[in-house]
């Protein structure tokens, strides 16, 4: 399995890479916190630790430290626009619930 | 489920915390709300993808508040109602508008002659203060924030003119309390505009920011020094801009209409605003084109069909450039600085698109301007920086931008003279306390008068507020020791306190400024916005109140044209009634008679419902044996 990216989700995280001019890819995981057990985060990486597992998608380099990887193995990050909002939504097939809003879930 | 953004390596926020946090260009003729998404500073759109808000606001005869381009359109047909460019007011009194002539505002000066001297505006919503309409300004971005970012935000960056004294900063300050915003910080607008271009990232450097926005045109010079900018000079010309341009054009437009056509009647309103809007469109093709082509049909009939060319516009507008030019080389005579010494010149406001605009910036600063931002939006664009290590979304080495005070503070002595105890250009926050005496022998009070500017009288300056410190025990004239301290926070705004030290008696002492708004003003201002909360709230109630009676009014409706022979003629005609009532309520506008009346027409059709009831459920057994049916 794998983590993969959407063609756009991949267009934007390089863009804003370019735009922050330093960082080598994106950094995926979770934290266990939240109303539904745990929440994902979504950061830039600057250095890789020596336990990350990393993939490559569109060009992208996704990393992610191995405690994540088996909560969301499998998940699409996509970027999609809802209303005046957007940003960045994962496709994660392990999810069983989610909170409300979806900021946090559970496996 | 939620949109996440991308943080910074170990800041991501726990779900439900972010800290969202805006930058808010609060313009004379447009204004703009912008943010930092995966660490790229966005301006936010609104619906139909504006990303400019015109500031204009217009009062509506039914009570309702438009702001933006509704308002815009509606300018020249309610001009009392709708006000454009509040800003030029803002912390003003009646006194300081010098061309009152030419605004059709309906000026009121305010009540009380020394507390408050603030100018109000009658409008048919009532007298408004400039910092209540800015308000409505600032809850229209705050709306449109909100909205783009999925929460409520922690705060925002104002951006104010450089020039802006303490009386015009505060007023702003106020405008964002009503509005519900919690300022985190007013930053000076040449100072936002050189930290969207990373300026501040560099270690030192004397910076030029040209503002050519569409009413007014501002240049401020800029230094940096270990993370501090300080501004030098500022300078500018209020009553020059892109619309300036625009005229220009439209009076070329007739000119040459007239050349062709012996008889040309004056033009009606609405033909002057579609050929200034032509204007407009012309002057802005032409910043990447060689011809623009204006045509349009006047009310009378007559045809407009004139070419425009990039020279011809250099040649009409030559003379507006060269204007600008003015106030540059003065700011620059402040600072006494030579050309050769700027770092950087940084192009502010639409009208900087112009290529002989930008070629004579480049001709006089001997250098090629920053552009690659839309000079649009990069006021905006830096205080959404400034705004999101403001709220802690950043790591704790970036530096936070500090501001400089732009113009001195002192205090009144004898004779009328100014004691300077902050002097401009002093890194903010900032306290300072200087000691003063008596003057008389016995003398037990004393009247202390905050001024702030540069001149040595106090009456070439500005007064900003005046309170007493008394309780002073009687001593010989110069024995008393009063330490008056003044501080000045993050925002620019100050508070001056007094303190007798030879005995250690503290007077308890309140500055007020005397422009602004009093703390009862404000706090009457912000019930007035709750209060219009209950209204919001009275208007949902009654509205699904009206949607549940609808469907309680169908459904029975529909049952007893089914059912009806299931209960006798005086129920039947009881349900009737209510039902009638309850139509004729929700034409009403009280939501809890209607609600009463829902819950009386749901009582009424108890019995029915239960015969109903029964009636269906022995249909359903009828003829049917105890085995065939499934339990």
């Amino acid at each position: 399995m794998a983590i993969t990216l959407t063609q756009t989700a991949a267009d934007r995280v390089e863009k804003f890479l370019a735009n922050r001019g330093k960082g080598i890819g994106l950094r995926l995981g979770v934290k266990t916190t939240g109303c539904s057990g745990m929440a994902y985060t979504l950061e830039f990486v600057d250095e890789m630790h020596s336990e990350d597992v990393a993939f490559e998608s569109h060009g992208v380099k996704v990393i992610i430290d191995p405690k994540s990887l088996v909560y969301i193995d499998g998940t699409e990050l996509d970027f999609t626009k809802e209303g005046l909002n957007e940003g960045f939504k994962f496709n994660n097939p392990n999810v069983k619930d989610e909170c409300g809003c979806g900021e946090s879930f559970t496996v | 489920m939620a949109l996440l953004q991308i943080s910074e390596p170990g800041m991501s926020a726990a779900p439900h915390q972010h800290r969202l946090a805006v930058g808010i260009d609060l313009g004379t003729t447009n204004s703009l709300v912008a943010t930092v998404r995966s660490s790229m500073s966005t301006v936010l759109q609104d619906d139909h993808g504006h990303s400019l808000l015109p500031s204009v606001v217009r009062y509506m005869p039914n009570g309702d508040v438009v702001v933006g381009h509704e308002a815009q359109a509606q300018q020249s047909t309610d001009p009392v109602n709708t006000i454009v460019s509040v800003k030029r007011f803002m912390g003003r009194s009646l006194n300081d508008i010098t061309d009152k002539a030419h605004i059709p505002y309906r000026f009121v000066d305010g009540k009380d002659a020394e507390a408050t001297r603030t100018l109000q505006i009658q409008t048919r919503a009532g007298l408004k203060t400039p910092v209540e309409i800015s308000a409505e300004i600032l809850k229209t971005l705050k709306a449109r924030a909100e909205k783009s970012l999925g929460g409520e935000l922690v705060g925002a960056v104002i951006t104010v003119p450089a020039y802006f004294d303490d009386a015009q900063r505060q007023a702003t300050k106020d405008a964002a309390r009503i509005a519900g915003i919690n300022v985190l910080r007013l930053l000076n607008e040449p100072t936002a505009a050189a930290v969207a271009y990373g300026l501040d990232n560099a270690a030192e450097g004397t910076f030029v920011i040209y503002d050519l926005g569409g009413g007014t045109f501002d240049v401020s010079i800029l230094r940096l020094s270990k993370g501090v900018f300080e501004v030098l000079a500022t300078n500018g010309d209020s009553a020059l801009g892109g619309d300036d341009f625009d005229h220009r054009i439209y009076c070329w437009v007739l000119d040459k209409v007239r050349e062709s056509s012996t008889n040309f009647a004056p033009l009606s309103e609405e033909d002057t605003r579609l050929l200034l809007t032509k204007a407009r469109q012309a002057k802005e093709w032409l910043t990447d084109n060689f011809e623009a082509q204006i045509v349009c049909r006047l009310s009378n009939g007559t045809l407009v069909d004139v070419a425009l060319t990039a020279p011809q516009l250099v040649e009409i507008t030559q003379h507006l450039v060269t204007k600008t030019l003015t106030p540059t080389r003065k700011a620059m005579r402040d600072a006494n600085l030579s050309i050769e010494v700027i770092d950087g010149v940084v192009l502010v406001g639409g009208a900087t698109r112009m290529p002989h605009l930008r070629h004579a910036v480049q001709d006089y600063f001997k250098q090629e301007p920053l552009t690659n931002l839309d000079p649009d939006k990069v006021v905006a664009l830096g205080a959404a920086i400034q705004a999101n290590m403001l709220a802690g979304n950043k790591n704790d080495d970036d530096l936070l931008l500090l501001d400089v005070t732009p113009l001195s503070l002192g205090l009144e002595t004898m004779g009328g003279l100014v004691e300077k105890v902050i002097h401009r250009n002093s890194t903010l926050p900032i306290a300072r306390a200087q000691e003063f005496t008596t003057y008389k022998d016995g003398q037990t009070a004393m009247s202390i008068h905050v001024v702030q500017g540069e001149r040595e009288l106090v009456s070439d300056c500005r007064s900003l507020a005046r309170f007493e410190l008394r309780g002073i025990p009687p001593m010989a004239a110069g024995a008393a020791r009063i330490r008056v301290t003044f501080t000045v926070d993050a925002d620019g705004l100050l508070s001056v306190s007094a303190r007798e030290q030879s005995t250690g008696i503290e007077s308890h002492i309140a500055v007020k400024p005397s422009y602004g708004l009093s703390e009862d003003e404000i706090t009457d201002m912000l019930k007035a916005s709750f209060n219009s909360a209950e209204i919001d709230k009275k208007a949902r109630m009654l509205a699904e109140a009206r949607v549940s009676a609808g469907a309680i009014i169908s459904s029975v409706t529909a049952a007893l044209t089914v059912d009806g022979n299931l209960i006798s003629d005086a129920e039947k005609q009881l349900i009737e009634s209510e039902i009638q009532r309850l139509q004729l309520l929700t034409a009403t506008e009280d939501a809890t008679a209607i609600h009463n009346a829902v819950d009386a027409l749901n009582h009424a059709t108890e019995a029915f419902a239960a015969a109903r009831m029964n009636a269906s459920v022995s249909r359903a057994l009828s003829g049917k044996n105890l085995e065939d049916i499934h339990l």
